[in-house]
């Protein structure tokens, strides 16, 4: 019978954002449908703590359980959004049983493991179906389909006659057609039986076409007492027979890795967002373009050169630039290029996520704020580099600011986001396939005169930002007028040192061995830090140094600021003397 | 191990082996037979004229109106602490476990509810533990959205109980007394399996705290009426505004725990998903397997 399938519910027992409780052979379940019309058949159990989904919350997206405010979405029953711990992304695995649903005639059908496709009846092909009404029988499947052979009703034309003749067909294990003939007229009725459990049934009559409106009620009150009357003599047979013990449905265990508690995630950095991802294309050649949708409420205001963090649903956290113009606040826009590297950070979102995912996300943050005080300013991006750009050139676009943004790409179709590209204009330029020589020869021609307020900010891979910087000094331009962000750092990190660190506020001291980095050494003694990208790249982990010579492996911190060493990013930076001091 | 009549009664010595609280006594009317089930045993008990708590075991349909302590019968040991009358079906430590603010003088000791649950004894206690569910069961009261996050906390055992300790918790009201949002602060503690306490900054008293206890009364393996204990420092609410506020608590978790399935608490790791925030309940549920409790619970 698991192979079956079996109807669990009329449409009409799915009103909007309402979860209805039914039970398919002792299986319990939790049906619902979301506002789109998806109808999700789900094991009624929130598999954190085995609490009843069918007293949850249908927003029409996705089932809250009542007990702790746990989400699962509609069509997945994937776990959202875990409130005890709104930081985390839940892992993608973390996933309610559901199974295959789907209605037709008037009901809601689905199996444990249904075979093939869900079967038809012929008849109820052919003419509109009529849901009569839905009767709970306690008695087994097996005794109501052998007494629903002694069944009778009148057709729909002659209810005040009785004795109707009877013809009954079978249609597989569980349902019986019946033709009601008398005076000519016949009424067919399809009867499926549900079998709730052992000993309790749901017969479910769908009549073969609509009845005319003045005679439905009749209709109705005539089949209404028939099937009263079918209850009574069925219950009233099993009552004689021995009592059946009642099914158990087995519950599934949940996967090993989900039955520990996590490690903790102290120092992880809060992702206060839940967004939907509400678009997702390809934009280049490696590229996908993302936009992801508040769920709830406004999104936070960016500033041009702004990044979010993104929860992946793999447990890492990646920063992505936002690429959008001023104003533009219905969604955040993101650009992943695919590293053939990828630790799983670009590889999860290019591969995995969805639309219509929910991720968590940080507030924007900007390490890379754009001036509008320049009387020029020179924009270079390298590759995916692009992004902050973007959304820097839509800015000084808008409000009408001379700037020229310089696009270093491998071949045309690297490039991506050519929508916004088309609406700047004049003032982009796109540098095709150039060597590392030519790269050089034209950011010589880009940078060659620099005047008074201007500004230059690049982004792109650390070679191609080295040789900006290289450049623009010997250019003449000066220091802070060169702007640059890296996403990542390319620095060989030396670990091999091993140093004590001081703890001033916590007054604690602990040693970092080789191997280890500070970071991970104050985790692993419960002090509390933020960190993100954990190479040096982000300025997340930053730490106030108050003794001791920090040495900076982080391409973070400017010149200047590492000359006056009194921060330091923890995550790869550490000291060649034997000890710090930081105010933590 | 069966009674006369074929009903099963329990056989684990971990759960059998203990104090439970049947009544508060209080509410016992005096020279009375009051009849129960505990641990799936019929048992009835007393309190004489004197104040003299007696327990005995009983026939299922035992209808005995009057009982001396002189009379033969099959007598059950009793203790009275807090306020309640306890009695086992087993062979009991000397004492029941210590509590002791119970003993201080400017504290309010009473019985806030005693309700029935269709629930097993250690679903119960678990629900109590736990901290997540406040802003959506009691909302308003224990906890409020968005206030949702359970900060990590370190549970770790002392002379043989389970604690839970450095728990916070964002509360809107934290009790009868308290007029706005604090983060509250609370101690677990378990000192035997179907016995649970907090300890809960007071808004009373800012350098102790309120204890709060819930004494589970075992009557089969899937029904309970748990005793509510209240040891607060609280001298302006009255004993009705106190009990109304926690037994709206109560009826709150009350419908939640009788939609758990199944009833009775699983304790291989598999059966339900945990995350940081349980970290009591899995503690709690470790210790269970450890002390080999089987009843109430369904054995990994």
């Amino acid at each position: 019978m698991t192979e079956a399938w079996h109807p669990v519910a009329a449409s009409s027992d799915l009103p909007l954002r309402h979860t209805f409780h039914g039970q398919l052979l002792g299986r319990e379940l939790a049906i619902w449908r979301a506002d789109g019309g998806f109808v999700n058949v789900w094991e009624n159990r929130c598999l954190h703590r085995g609490v009843r989904l069918s007293i949850g919350l249908n927003d029409g997206r996705e089932l809250q359980c009542q007990y702790h405010g746990w989400r699962y979405a509609s069509r997945t029953a994937g776990c959202t959004y875990i409130p005890a711990h709104p930081a985390d992304a839940p892992a993608r695995t973390i996933c309610n049983r559901s199974f295959l649903a789907f209605e037709r005639y008037g009901l809601v059908w689905t199996g444990e493991s249904p075979a093939g496709e869900l079967p038809t009846v012929e008849v109820l092909e052919a003419a509109d179906p009529f849901g009569l009404r839905n009767l709970p029988v306690n008695a087994s499947a097996e005794l109501v389909i052998e007494m629903l052979h002694g069944h009778g009703f009148q057709p729909n034309a002659k209810l005040d006659n009785f004795g109707a003749e009877i013809a009954v067909q079978s249609y597989g294990e569980h349902c019986r057609v019946l033709s009601a003939m008398a005076g000519g007229s016949t009424t067919t009725v399809v009867f499926f039986v549900q079998p709730v459990d052992a000993s309790r049934s749901v017969i479910r009559p769908v009549m073969v076409g609509v009845p005319e409106p003045l005679v439905q009620t009749d209709v109705l009150r005539h089949h209404n007492a028939k099937l009263t009357e079918l209850r009574d003599r069925i219950e009233s047979e099993a009552a004689r027979l021995p009592a059946l013990q009642p099914l158990s449905a087995a519950i599934e265990q949940v996967p090993i890795h989900l039955s520990e508690v996590p490690i903790g995630a102290i120092g992880r950095r809060k992702a206060p967002l839940r967004v939907q991802v509400a678009r997702k294309w390809q934009t280049a050649t490696d590229i996908v373009a993302i936009e992801f949708e508040s769920i709830d409420g406004q999104l936070p205001t960016f500033q041009p050169g702004a990044h979010i963090d993104v929860h992946l649903p793999n447990g890492l956290v990646r920063q992505y630039s936002l690429t959008n113009g001023p104003g533009e606040l219905t969604h955040y826009r993101v650009g992943v290029k695919l590293e053939a590297e990828s630790r799983g950070g670009s590889a999860s979102l290019h591969e995995t996520v969805r639309e219509g995912d929910v991720v968590a996300i940080s507030e924007p943050r900007n390490n890379f704020p754009l001036r509008r005080d320049s009387l020029r300013t020179v924009l270079i991006a390298g590759g995916i580099g692009v992004t902050p750009l973007l959304a820097m050139a839509q800015a000084l676009h808008h409000n009408d600011l001379r700037y020229e943004l310089h696009y270093f790409a491998r071949a045309d179709d690297h490039v991506a986001f050519r929508t916004i590209l088309d609406e700047l204009g004049d003032s982009t330029q796109a540098h095709l396939g150039l060597s590392p020589g030519g790269t050089a020869a034209e950011l010589e021609r880009i940078l060659d005169q620099p005047g008074h307020a201007e500004h230059v900010y690049v982004c792109g891979p650390g070679p191609m930002l080295e040789a900006t910087r290289r450049i623009a000094a010997d250019r003449g331009w000066p220091d802070e007028a060169v702007h640059f962000e890296y996403f990542q750092n390319a620095t060989e990190i030396d670990d091999t040192t091993s140093f004590e660190i001081n703890l001033a506020r916590s007054a604690l001291t602990l040693r970092v061995g080789s191997g280890e980095t500070i970071l991970e050494v104050l985790h692993q003694h419960g002090v509390s830090l933020g960190s993100s990208c954990e190479q040096g790249a982000c300025g997340t982990c930053s730490v106030a140094v108050l003794d001791g010579e920090p040495l900076h492996q982080d391409v973070y911190l400017s010149e200047a600021e590492r000359e006056l060493g009194d921060q330091m990013m923890v995550c790869v930076s550490r000291t060649n003397g034997k000890s710090l001091t930081l105010d933590i | 191990m069966t009674t006369a009549t074929g009903h099963a009664v329990c056989t684990d010595p971990a759960i059998l082996n203990q104090w439970y609280a049947v009544a508060a006594i209080p509410e016992i009317s005096v020279a009375q037979v009051h009849r129960t089930r505990l641990l799936d045993s019929s048992v009835a008990y007393s309190v004489t004229a004197d104040g003299e708590c007696l327990a005995w075991r009983t026939a299922p349909n035992d209808a005995t109106v009057t009982v001396d302590a002189s009379s033969q019968l099959d007598w059950l040991p009793t203790r009275t602490a807090f306020g309640y009358l306890w009695m086992s079906v087993g062979e009991p430590p000397p004492d029941v476990f210590e509590v002791q603010e119970s003993a201080e003088p400017d504290r309010r000791t009473l019985n806030a509810a005693t309700i029935g649950i269709a629930v097993s004894a250690p679903r119960a206690i678990e629900n109590f533990l736990d901290m997540a569910h406040f802003p959506y069961v009691h909302p308003h009261m224990l906890g409020e959205e968005p206030h949702t996050e359970v900060a990590d906390y370190t549970t770790e055992l002392r002379n043989g109980e389970l604690w839970a300790v450095d728990c916070r918790f964002y509360q809107p009201k934290a009790a009868v007394s308290s007029t706005e949002g604090v983060m509250a602060e609370y101690l677990y503690r378990v000192p035997s399996p179907y016995c649970a306490m907090l300890y809960k900054s007071s808004p009373g008293d800012a350098e102790r705290m309120d204890v709060i206890g819930i004494f589970v009364h075992p009557i089969s393996e899937e029904f309970v009426r748990a005793n509510l204990f209240l040891c607060l420092l609280d001298d302006v609410s009255s004993d009705t505004t106190i009990r109304r506020f926690q037994q709206t608590i109560f009826s709150q978790d009350k419908p939640i725990l009788e939609n758990q399935y199944p009833k009775r608490l699983p304790l291989d790791p598999r059966a339900e998903t945990p995350i940081r925030a349980d970290k009591m309940a899995i503690a709690y549920r470790r210790w269970l397997t450890d002390l080999g409790v089987t009843y109430g619970v369904i054995p990994a």
